[in-house]
C-alpha cells in the first residue's frame, strides 16, 4: 500500500481527510503513483498534471524520503520505502515566499 | 414570496446569501470550495436551481462545479468516482476541467500567439475560467470566458467544452494584449431577442459581437479613445472593463472602460462617452435597473494606479438618463477612510418589483439596496475579497 500526502486545497477537492493509502500493480513509479490516485480520485485530473501534455503543473513539487523527485524522471522506480508504505510520497504546492 | 439567492466568488470561496423578497434578512452558507478563489458562479435561467461555478488555482488549475439544488451539493460534471478516466485506446476522459484551445483549420485557424506585455509574441496559454454565462434557454448549455481570452461552450452541462475559435481567429487575436489582470474575456452578454447575437469583452482587446452564433465575430470599438495605447482610436488593443445590457433594449449597450464610461444605441456599432459629471470615470463595474433600461450604476474609482474608491467615500453612482447625469448614491455606505475596489463582475441587479442591486468590494462586504439604490446595508462585511456577485430573482 502507498501513502500519498495531498496539499490541502487538493484534499478537499478530492473529499479526502489525512493521508492517500493507494493500491499500485507493478513498479512503483511517480507516474504509476498518480495514474492510480487519478483513477480513484478523477476530480483530481488536470491539478497535478496538465489535461493534454501529462506534464506536471509548474507550482508543483514531488518529495520522497527526503528527497526532491521533482525533476526526476516520471518512471523511475521510487524508493523501496515508498512502495512498502514505509514513507509517504509527497504532492506539495510550491510556495516562494511568504 | 419570492426570494432572492445572491451567489458570490470570492479569493478563498464561494458564498451563497439567500433572503426573501424584504431583503432584510439574510442567510449566508459557505465558503463553498474553501481556499479555492472562485471567479464566477452564475444560475441557469431556465433552471435556476442549476449553478454554474469556477473554481481555480494558480498551483492546481481550473475546475468547474456544478449544483443542481441551487448551491447545497456540487459536483463536477464528468466522470463519476470509481469509473475509470481514460477511455480504452488510453486518452483521457473529458473531465470538466479540460479547456484546450482549438487549433485544428477547420473549426478555426491556427492562431498561436498574442502580443505580451512587451510586445513581442507570446503562445496562448490557459489559465482559467474569468465568467460563465449560462444558455437563455437551454440548462445543459453554458458558455465560459476564459483567460488567456478566449470563448468556449458547453453543451453537456458543463462536463465538455470546445472553443468558439472563430473569436481568436477572426483576424486581430495576433493584436490582443494582456491587461493588468491578465489577458481574459470576463464579459459574454447573450441577446434575448436573438439567438444568434451575442457580445464578449476582452482586457485589453476591446469587446466583439457574433451575428451567428460564434462562428464569425468582428470588433466593435468604434468610438472608443484609449490614450494609453499607441493608436488611441485603434479597432483593438481598449481595455474594457465591463458591458452591460437591458434585456428589454438589447441593442443599448453600457460599457465601463478602463477610463470612460460608453454607451452604444446600435448593439456596438459606435460608442460615445457619457461619463458625464462622474468625479472619475475610471471603474469596472456597470449595471442596468432591472425594469429602467436607462437607468445605469457604475463605481467610480480613482484611478488606473489607485484601484480604491475616490476620495475615501464608498458611493455608487445612478443615472437615469441612460449616463452623463449622475447622482451620488452614498446612504448606508461608509463615507470616510475606505479604500476598497469594486470589481468587474461583482455588482448585479435582482428582477423584484423594486429593483434590488448588489455589489461586492475587495474588502469582503456585499452590500444590497432594496430600492435601487437610494439606500445600502451591508449583507456581511467580512468576506475575502469578492471577485463576483450574481443574484437569481426566485418564486
Amino acid at each position: 500500500m502507498i501513502l500519498v500526502v495531498l496539499p490541502p486545497h487538493l484534499r478537499t477537492l478530492a473529499g479526502v481527510r489525512g493521508d492517500v493509502e493507494l493500491q499500485v500493480e507493478g513498479e512503483v513509479t511517480r507516474r504509476a503513483i498518480l495514474d492510480a490516485l487519478e483513477t480513484r480520485y478523477p476530480m483530481l485530473r488536470g491539478t497535478i498534471r496538465d489535461h493534454v501534455t501529462g506534464e506536471r503543473r509548474p507550482f508543483l513539487r514531488f518529495f520522497a524520503c527526503g528527497e526532491d523527485l521533482t525533476h526526476e524522471p516520471p518512471d523511475k522506480p521510487l524508493a523501496a520505502a515508498v512502495a512498502s508504505g514505509a514513507e509517504p510520497f509527497y504532492i506539495i504546492g510550491a510556495i516562494a515566499g511568504g | 414570496m419570492s426570494k432572492v439567492r445572491v451567489l458570490v466568488g470570492t479569493r478563498k470561496g464561494a458564498f451563497i446569501l439567500t433572503s426573501d423578497g424584504k431583503r432584510e434578512k439574510w442567510d449566508i452558507s459557505g465558503p463553498h470550495f474553501a481556499g479555492w478563489e472562485i471567479y464566477h458562479l452564475k444560475g441557469s435561467p431556465t433552471e435556476p436551481n442549476r449553478l454554474f461555478a469556477s473554481q481555480t488555482s494558480g498551483w492546481f488549475g481550473q475546475i468547474i462545479q456544478c449544483s443542481d439544488d441551487g448551491g447545497k451539493t456540487w459536483y463536477q460534471p464528468g466522470t463519476p468516482p470509481g469509473e475509470p478516466t481514460t477511455t480504452p485506446d488510453g486518452m483521457p476522459k473529458g473531465e470538466s476541467n479540460k479547456f484546450v484551445y482549438d487549433t485544428s483549420p477547420e473549426t478555426g485557424k491556427p492562431l498561436t500567439t498574442h502580443q505580451w506585455y512587451d510586445g513581442t509574441a507570446h503562445p496562448w496559454e490557459f489559465k482559467r475560467v474569468w465568467h460563465l454565462e449560462p444558455s437563455l434557454t437551454d440548462a445543459n448549455t453554458v458558455y465560459a470566458g476564459v483567460e488567456d481570452a478566449a470563448l468556449f461552450r458547453s453543451t453537456d452541462g458543463g462536463q465538455n467544452w470546445q472553443e468558439l475559435a472563430g473569436l481568436r481567429g477572426h483576424g486581430t487575436g495576433s493584436k490582443w494584449q494582456p491587461g493588468a489582470g491578465g489577458m481574459c474575456l470576463h464579459t459574454i452578454i447573450l441577446d434575448p431577442s436573438n439567438p444568434q447575437r451575442m457580445y464578449v469583452a476582452i482586457s485589453a482587446a476591446g469587446a466583439f459581437r457574433t451575428d451567428d452564433g460564434g462562428k464569425t465575430w468582428k470588433p466593435i470599438n468604434r468610438g472608443l479613445h484609449s490614450l494609453y495605447i499607441p493608436d488611441p482610436t485603434a479597432e483593438v488593443g481598449h481595455c474594457v472593463h465591463h458591458v452591460a445590457m437591458h434585456p428589454a433594449r438589447p441593442n443599448v449597450l453600457f460599457m465601463q472602460k478602463h477610463w470612460d464610461v460608453m454607451r452604444s444605441d446600435d448593439a456596438g456599432e459606435s460608442w460615445h462617452e457619457v461619463s458625464g459629471n462622474l468625479p472619475t470615470d475610471f471603474g469596472f463595474v456597470i449595471d442596468v435597473h432591472a425594469h429602467e433600461p436607462d437607468t445605469i450604476f457604475v463605481v467610480p474609482i480613482k484611478s488606473d494606479s489607485e484601484h480604491y474608491v475616490h476620495e475615501g467615500k464608498l458611493r455608487v453612482y445612478r443615472s437615469r438618463s441612460g449616463g452623463n447625469d449622475w447622482e451620488a448614491l452614498s446612504k448606508g455606505l461608509p463615507q470616510s477612510d475606505c479604500y476598497v475596489n469594486v470589481l468587474r463582475d461583482a455588482m448585479a441587479v435582482d428582477s423584484l418589483d423594486s429593483c434590488g442591486v448588489y455589489f461586492g468590494t475587495t474588502g469582503g462586504q456585499v452590500y444590497a439596496s432594496a430600492n435601487a439604490g437610494d439606500s445600502w446595508v451591508p449583507i456581511t462585511r467580512d468576506l475575502p475579497a469578492v471577485l463576483s456577485v450574481e443574484v437569481q430573482t426566485l418564486p
